[in-house]
């Protein structure tokens, strides 16, 4: 019977695939778990409460919240737009790769954006579908909605294989610490060495993939348009 | 110096849960919020869970947790009026000031990078790095010091009950921890792994993490489980740095937050956020780069780990 220990995920599962409230599920999986593994309510709630107020350092960007506030009301956004527009003759390939770019070395230094609301839907897809645009002239709706897909999922990548390359990333600080409490006393900064080595890979990858996402596309269009470039 | 960083980081933590009670104030204010009892208590408790957290017993930290997940299930946390940018107003600050716009967010990052190579570490730097940015931020932008908080508000509302998922998260991962999650996934993946098998336990902690992030939609949820459960026993403790396999777990298991609907941030949100007509067109445009990176980092993590 000891797989009902288990049933904290299926919880989660459950609570996932019918979007119930994510905090509340995520408390009632611990409970349940804590449960039926024969916690009493009291130590449940200890546990609880003890493993979050340790875990304060994972929620310490927060702190960074007021400066990036002020940047983006004083016109951060704006600006990047200003410089995106200063580079011509890009396809969409090229534009989302270097995105991606960007996005990682912005991870390398621990700058955390929320990409997908403050860059991808304002500025980066906008920009890629224009330079679609541009190259090959009109595109069909697929295509269109291929490139947002593209843009939304080169945001990820960057995101997720870049940030663990600061090392005050909160991934970086759950790794020393779990390692930590495992008995393994190890140095962040050669967790973050490590991680630079995976969002290499990750960039070459996606620019590989971008580059012959900008072939096919070429292929298709200057064909129509009969023209060879 | 190593000493002071308990004291330094517990300041940091008062300093959130100051902001926190700050927005706790500001909803208990806004009559134009329908739910703004329940979004200020949520503010509020987060505060004195941040701030005092310490002082107070651990028990009661925990039911106040258990309040605010009641509060959100209960639909009683929502964002309220806040403080509003206008497009005019960044157009215009973007040809007053131009690029040095980012210097703040590059000074962030140098300061904390800085202090992260002596002794006080990455985590004081961050924390020390966003007053010293702040304080620029303020200078470049002439911002008053009322403005500077109307946009903490802002920014912590709309960052809102998500902000603090990943401690929740990391929370239950050590609660799945005590009650032996860990070793009941641990248990059937031995049943599956050759003991002594080195390439075997590097494929079974990747896929592992891959997995349990897919079904948990976050990885960091899953990393401190697989890494009991099947990093330490399988990969670990047949020689493997500690290093090198967990920093390939954690991305690892990245690969599985591409995977998933779960990941509904990551996921489902940009979907909506473009208007793409396929729901699940964003994880169909990342698998064939999550195939390949987990190959990517079974290989790295069985030659670089030994």
């Amino acid at each position: 019977m000891e797989w009902i220990k288990l049933i904290g995920i299926l919880i989660i599962l459950v609570g996932f695939i019918f979007k119930f409230d994510t905090i509340a599920v995520v408390i009632v999986a611990a409970l349940s778990t804590a449960l039926v593994s024969g916690m009493s309510l009291y130590e449940f709630f200890t546990m609880l409460g003890e493993a979050f107020v340790n875990n304060r350092l994972v929620t310490i960007f927060l702190l960074t919240l007021p400066m990036i506030g002020l940047s983006e009301r004083f016109g951060l956004r704006q600006q990047a737009v200003i410089l995106i527009k200063k580079i011509k003759g890009l396809t969409p390939g090229k534009f989302i790769t270097l995105y991606t770019a960007l996005r990682e070395l912005a991870g390398l230094f621990g700058i955390r954006l929320s990409g997908h609301p403050q860059f991808v839907r304002p500025i980066v897809n906008p920009m890629a579908q224009a330079a679609a645009k541009h190259t090959y002239g009109d595109i069909s709706k697929e295509d269109e909605d291929k490139i947002k897909a593209r843009a939304a999922a080169n945001e990820n990548f960057a995101n997720f294989f870049a940030q663990n390359t600061f090392i005050a990333s909160a991934g970086v600080l759950l790794i020393y610490g779990t390692l930590k409490d495992l008995g393994y006393k190890v140095s962040d900064a050669s967790i973050a060495r490590m991680a630079l080595l995976v969002a290499v890979i990750a960039l070459i990858l996606s620019a590989a993939s971008n580059w012959l996402f900008d072939k096919k596309l070429a292929k298709k269009y200057n064909k129509i348009k009969g023209v060879d470039k | 110096m190593a000493q002071y960083i308990p004291a330094i980081l517990e300041f940091f933590y008062i300093l959130i849960g100051l902001l926190s009670m700050m927005t706790a104030v500001r909803c208990f204010k806004d009559e134009t919020n329908s739910a703004r009892i329940g979004t200020g208590l949520f503010w509020l408790i987060l505060g004195v869970v941040f701030a005092a957290g310490k002082l107070i017993p651990y028990v009661v930290s925990g039911v106040l947790l258990a309040i605010m997940g009641v509060l959100t299930l209960f639909k009683q946390v929502k964002v309220g009026q806040l403080a509003d940018i206008s497009e005019e107003e960044g157009q215009k600050s973007a040809e007053r000031i131009g690029s040095w716009i980012f210097f703040p967010s590059v000074l962030l990052a140098v300061v904390a990078v800085v202090i992260s190579y002596t002794p006080l570490g990455g985590q004081v730097g961050i924390g020390l790095a966003s007053i010293v940015a702040l304080i620029v931020a303020m200078v470049i932008t002439k911002a008053p010091p009322k403005t500077a908080l109307e946009d903490t508000d802002r920014m912590l509302q709309s960052v809102g009950t998500t902000g603090i998922l990943p401690q929740l998260l990391a929370a239950l991962g050590m609660v799945f921890n005590a009650a032996g999650v860990g070793d009941v996934i641990s248990h059937a993946i031995s049943g599956i792994v050759p003991e002594g098998n080195r390439l075997a336990g590097v494929i079974a902690y990747c896929l592992g993490m891959m997995i349990f992030t897919m079904v948990m939609g976050n990885a960091f949820a899953a990393f401190t489980v697989i890494t009991a459960g099947i990093g330490v026993p399988f990969v670990m403790m047949q020689g493997g740095d500690p290093v090198v396999a967990g920093t390939l777990a954690m991305t690892a298991g990245f690969c599985g937050t591409l995977l998933t609907p779960m990941a509904a941030n990551f996921n489902a949100l940009p979907v909506a956020l473009l208007e793409m007509d396929d729901t699940n067109g964003v994880i169909k445009a990342q698998a064939p780069m999550a195939i390949m990176m987990i190959i990517i980092h079974i290989i790295l993590m069985y030659v670089l780990a030994f």
